[in-house]
């Protein structure tokens, strides 16, 4: 068993008095896909923030690739740039055209020379198949387009982990699928990946494990065929029987 | 009941509402054109009210007339649209067509037709109009100042330098474009600086020197205005960014900062930068009163460009932060490539403004002795003279403060069209 490239140990978060992660524990092992599922307010989204410090843990330890998050602000520089991040509303840069805004973090994060840059650009455009796209502006695409790019512009900066933050939430029915295939092919290269999703299906085809939050707590974890075929935990059984 | 239907316009006879309505208004408004630019009455025999009031029913029933939803024609419907709406927007329609139509012959007479402008001497000024002798004999003392009339070429020519190298932008190849923020930023003004210090100043390169208490007039404007629009911008935009740190050294003076600025009026801190700060200096350290008076004007002006910003940078969706960490972005990178464009974007409209309002500020430093063009007008209308002129010269500061702002705001407007990119 090779070492975990995430490691959360007795991880506690409050906002506030209010307590919205308690005693995670989980590791997670290189080119695992874990799919985080839960009723919304469960702290799932919460988690995979401190994963890269969006969010701040107040107790416990997080260590990604062999770097502890932690005040050094250097530390969390760089495991950001291991990690790359997918959110519901895309957040693309509205200033910037699809190919700028995936070449912006490789060339000024990275350093890389901007020629190199756009190679890669353009390759990743071409893997979620919006190459076509790269010189117009993310208000002229459509959601499932811009959260395409919004994958490809974390691939640029060549992470070792990807999270995703509840990807197809805001998108229209009939684009969820361009954006699924587009997670699918990603998972089939070996990317290691944390995804909350509400998405059953996708959690059936690509997830390892598939983890089930609630109030904070991390309830159940099984492997993928365990976890839908016999759960153990009761919560777990409601929230299956409710979105199954 | 079939007379009265000609108060119901319709379609059915489109061409003829339209044909009297038209007539209706072309006669109302041809009424008030000859009584005011004329003096003409043509409906003197009526009792005054009436007389005074029949263009206006006229016009009124001429607009009534011609109000017919969907008509077909064009330039019938946008005006139905917009200006005809309903008896009271035709009323107020109207009312401002006949206000502008009375006042053209009263304005055009003084500014042009009774104005003079021959001359060299007050005596020359015969007309009830206007005197444009008075500001073409002044004219220089308006531009310049007190700056010595053989030495104006050198103010001419650092102008010019300066204005060509603005434009520098424009003819830059592709290789150089990444390098112009720079230029506009940091070399630029050190050049305006320089051009300003050994040509204007002089007393170098045998080049007499003129004390700043010489200089004045418009070109003084200018002076004032460029470098305090060039000094606050910068420095409102770290304050702006301070006041949202999450270090609280940083943060609270910041706040302090801003709300002492904005707190005082600039009369007072123009006072004060003349007379009391240099008592605060060592005996033998010597700043000049206009870099002094450009300081505090700054500074003043960087509170108020920082609450600007700072209303672009919180109108942001934080989406944006965490998307700029999540790839690595430290502070100073997240906010020059991601935060920083898009609320300076936000914010082009409330920065002209500031702007505006800081050009039209600079005549307040007549309070330490600096008299740019409002300054110098003050000087010469208590001119023993050419008493009696105030009115010529505020018109004449007024059209100029109009174009310098009107040409500002037209800029900042053209800057939003093209930074104008849909979210």
């Amino acid at each position: 068993m090779s070492d975990p490239i995430i490691k959360i140990e007795n991880m506690n978060k409050w906002f506030g008095d209010f307590q919205v992660l308690k005693d995670i524990n989980l590791s997670v092992e290189k080119n695992k896909k874990i799919v985080v599922c839960g009723p919304s307010g469960s702290g799932k989204s919460t988690l995979i923030r401190c994963v890269n410090r969006l969010e701040e843990h107040q107790k416990g330890s997080i260590i990604v690739d062999g770097t502890e998050l932690n005040e050094n602000t250097k530390n969390i520089e760089q495991v950001r740039a291991e990690v790359g991040m997918v959110f519901q509303q895309f957040n693309l840069f509205p200033h910037l055209s699809i190919l700028d805004n995936c070449t912006l973090a490789p060339i000024w994060v990275k350093k890389m020379p901007k020629k190199d840059a756009e190679e890669l650009a353009m390759n990743q455009l071409k893997q979620v198949q919006i190459d076509d796209q790269s010189n117009k502006f993310p208000g002229q695409l459509s959601g499932g387009q811009q959260q395409r790019c919004a994958i490809a512009r974390a691939l640029c900066m060549q992470p070792k982990i990807m999270l995703f933050d509840e990807p197809t939430s805001a998108l229209d029915p009939e684009m969820i699928k361009e954006v699924l295939d587009a997670m699918v092919n990603l998972a089939k290269q070996g990317m290691t990946m944390i995804v909350v999703t509400h998405e059953m299906g996708f959690a059936k085809e690509v997830a390892d494990e598939v983890i089930f939050m609630d109030e904070g707590m991390i309830v159940e974890r099984a492997n993928t065929k365990d976890f839908f075929a016999n759960p153990k935990n009761d919560r777990t059984k409601l929230f299956l029987s409710q979105i199954l | 009941m079939n007379k009265l239907n000609f108060l119901k316009p319709d379609k059915n006879n489109l061409y003829v509402y339209v044909y009297t309505g038209s007539a209706l208004l072309f006669i109302s408004i041809f009424d008030v054109f000859l009584s005011s630019f004329f003096n003409i009455n043509v409906t003197s025999y009526l009792p005054g009210p009436v007389s005074l009031l029949l263009p206006l029913i006229i016009g009124l029933f001429g607009l009534h007339l011609i109000r017919i939803e969907f008509s077909g024609l064009k330039y019938l419907d946008l005006l139905n649209k917009n200006i005809n709406t309903s008896n009271f927007n035709g009323a107020l329609t109207l009312l401002i067509i006949f206000a502008i139509i009375m006042a053209t012959p009263p304005s055009l007479s003084w500014f042009i037709f009774d104005a003079n402008i021959a001359g060299d001497t007050k005596e020359a000024c015969t007309g009830s109009g206007a005197c444009w002798t008075y500001i073409k004999v002044w004219l220089r003392r308006f531009m310049y100042g007190m700056y010595p009339n053989e030495l104006q070429w050198r103010i001419n020519v650092s102008f010019i330098l300066l204005i060509a190298l603005a434009f520098v932008g424009y003819f830059s190849g592709e290789k150089l474009k990444k390098f112009l923020t720079l230029y506009y930023v940091i070399i630029y003004p050190i050049i305006a600086y320089i051009l300003i210090y050994y040509l204007i100043s002089g007393g170098s390169f045998g080049l007499e020197w003129v004390e700043t208490g010489a200089w004045g007039g418009l070109s003084l404007t200018f002076i004032v205005s460029f470098f305090c629009l060039i000094f606050c911008f910068p420095i409102g935009m770290l304050l702006a960014l301070g006041r949202r740190s999450n270090l609280p050294t940083i943060k609270y003076f910041s706040v302090g900062f801003i709300e002492f600025w904005r707190g005082v009026p600039l009369i007072t801190v123009l006072f004060m930068s003349s007379v009391m700060f240099p008592m605060f200096l060592p005996e033998d350290f010597f700043m000049d009163k206009l870099v002094r008076v450009i300081i505090a004007i700054s500074l003043f002006e960087a509170a108020y460009v920082a609450e600007v910003i700072r209303g672009g940078l919180q109108a942001l969706p934080r989406g944006q932060y965490d998307a700029a960490k999540s790839l690595g972005m430290g502070y100073w990178k997240m906010h020059i490539f991601v935060i920083l464009p898009q609320a300076l974007k936000l914010v082009i409209p409330g920065i002209a403004n500031t702007f505006l309002a800081l050009v039209k500020d600079t005549p307040l430093i007549f309070v330490v002795g600096l008299m740019e063009i409002a300054g110098m007008l003050g000087l010469a209308k208590t001119n023993p003279k050419w008493l009696g002129f105030a009115m010529e010269g505020y018109v004449f500061a007024a059209i100029i403060f109009w174009i310098i702002c009107y040409a500002m705001s037209k800029y900042s407007y053209n800057l939003e069209l093209k930074y104008k990119t849909e979210r």
